[in-house]
């Protein structure tokens, strides 16, 4: 790893102010995916400005329709929150397959949506269940943030406060992991909002990063039955391809996954 | 570089150290704790797992200085004296372990495994719960074996008044 000054901030000004003042800084939450970027090199800030301590950043409340979790709260604390489980437990439910169990004891909610990573779990939760994304600067319904693979609408000298996502009448994650990373090759996150709304998100797959299915989620509507879904193709030219599955594979994967989550939800 | 002051196996430690020095560095070649042991250096294996504030957590994955004020425990804080913790002891008794690297940091994800499962832990769970944590020898058998009886004697009154 390349050097690197690393600091603790103590309020969502004193990180702002200390990222300005970096030549190159970065925000750091629990840094299971920065550090070791960094170690391999990938990545080089010249400050690291550890951004979990700042207390608008913590708590998890929730209401009759909503379910507010503070971004740096880590994998293992939504994983075993009994109030999210009740709420919504295909979020705490997803939470407990990020990682595995030492990567969710540092690992947060926050770091997780701020890097975006093609193949993480959050996205699509965060999409499927119309969340809004609070920042230091304001915030963004999920539809708006998710710009591209690794890519957001975050400046980078903003950081994401709190992340709220609305709780659905029913909802289900369905995780097709690679057997050797333990990632997701493919994931579907199939929910069915208050009003009646069907959604239904994919992580692991697209070469966007996350992605809605709008022809399954108008299926839904008048069919909620996986058969509803499994006979939707999604577009292999939109799919992400690579030694571990083609983009076939994984478009084929997208209905399959949807099918079972759609069963799962019930 | 950065003073770092922390808790390790009992004992406050103060060092000056570079802010890029992983915690498994820090305890490996600033205290002398090499129990703790460096495998894959991605965080995938879990050879350096060690407690933060009781909770198993991949050393080499997080900074020394953002451990500033944390109470840490390797594999050389869980006996007491010249008695093995159960979690060691199973391991002694169920042949859990051939080559041994990978042991430190079975035994602290172990023991974080028992304690977030007071109801009890079947096979299944443990082999779950142990997705972090690889073995190229052993095939993990014996560990699971090794786990499930520490389990049971981490679970017993006598243990539990301690």
């Amino acid at each position: 790893m390349y050097a690197t000054n690393y600091a603790k901030a103590t309020s969502l000004e004193d990180a702002v102010a200390k990222l300005q003042a970096a030549e190159d800084g970065k925000f750091l939450g629990g840094g299971q995916t920065l550090i070791a970027t960094m170690k391999q090199r990938l990545a080089a800030p010249s400050d690291v400005i550890d951004v979990t301590k700042i207390p608008e950043l913590k708590g998890i409340t929730v209401d009759a329709d909503t379910v507010t979790i503070g971004a740096a709260t880590i994998h293992s604390e939504v994983a075993s929150s009994k109030e999210i489980a009740a709420a919504i437990p295909a979020l705490s439910g997803l939470a407990g397959t990020i990682g595995d169990p030492a990567v969710r004891n540092m690992g947060t909610m926050g770091g997780v949506l701020a890097n975006n990573d093609p193949a993480a779990d959050y996205p699509a939760a965060a999409m499927a269940l119309d969340a809004v994304i609070h920042t230091s600067k304001g915030s963004y319904p999920a539809t708006e943030y998710f710009t591209g693979m690794f890519e957001t609408a975050l400046d980078d000298d903003e950081i994401i406060t709190k992340i709220t996502y609305q709780i659905p009448l029913k909802a289900a994650y369905e995780k097709f992991r690679n057997p050797a990373s333990r990632y997701s090759l493919c994931s579907v996150f199939v929910a069915v909002l208050k009003n009646g709304e069907p959604r239904v998100a994919v992580t692991g797959s697209g070469n966007d990063g996350v992605f809605r299915v709008g022809a399954m989620e108008e299926a839904l509507k008048s069919n909620f039955a996986p058969e509803a879904v499994t006979g939707i193709a999604v577009d292999p030219e939109t799919m992400l391809a690579d030694i571990h599955g083609s983009a076939e594979y994984r478009a084929h994967l997208v209905s399959v996954l949807a099918g079972r989550a759609v069963a799962k939800a019930g | 570089m950065s003073e770092v002051k922390l808790t390790v196996n009992g004992r406050e430690v103060s060092r000056d150290v570079e802010d890029r020095t992983l915690l498994v560095s820090f305890l490996r070649e600033e205290l002398g704790l090499t129990g703790t042991h460096v495998g894959c250096d991605t965080s995938q294996c879990g050879a350096c797992t060690v407690h933060v504030d009781g909770k198993a957590v991949k050393s080499c994955t997080v900074f020394a200085v953002q451990m500033d004020g944390a109470s840490v425990t390797t594999i050389e804080g869980l006996a007491s004296g010249a008695t093995l913790h159960p979690m060691q002891e199973a391991f002694r008794n169920n042949h859990g372990l051939q080559c041994g690297f990978c042991t430190p940091g079975m035994i602290m994800m172990g023991v974080d495994i028992v304690k977030r499962h007071p109801e009890g832990l079947d096979d299944t769970t443990i082999r779950k719960e142990l997705e972090g944590n690889i073995c190229r020898c052993t095939g993990y058998h014996n560990i699971v074996k090794a786990i499930s009886a520490a389990a049971k004697e981490m679970s017993t009154p006598a243990m539990a008044a301690e």
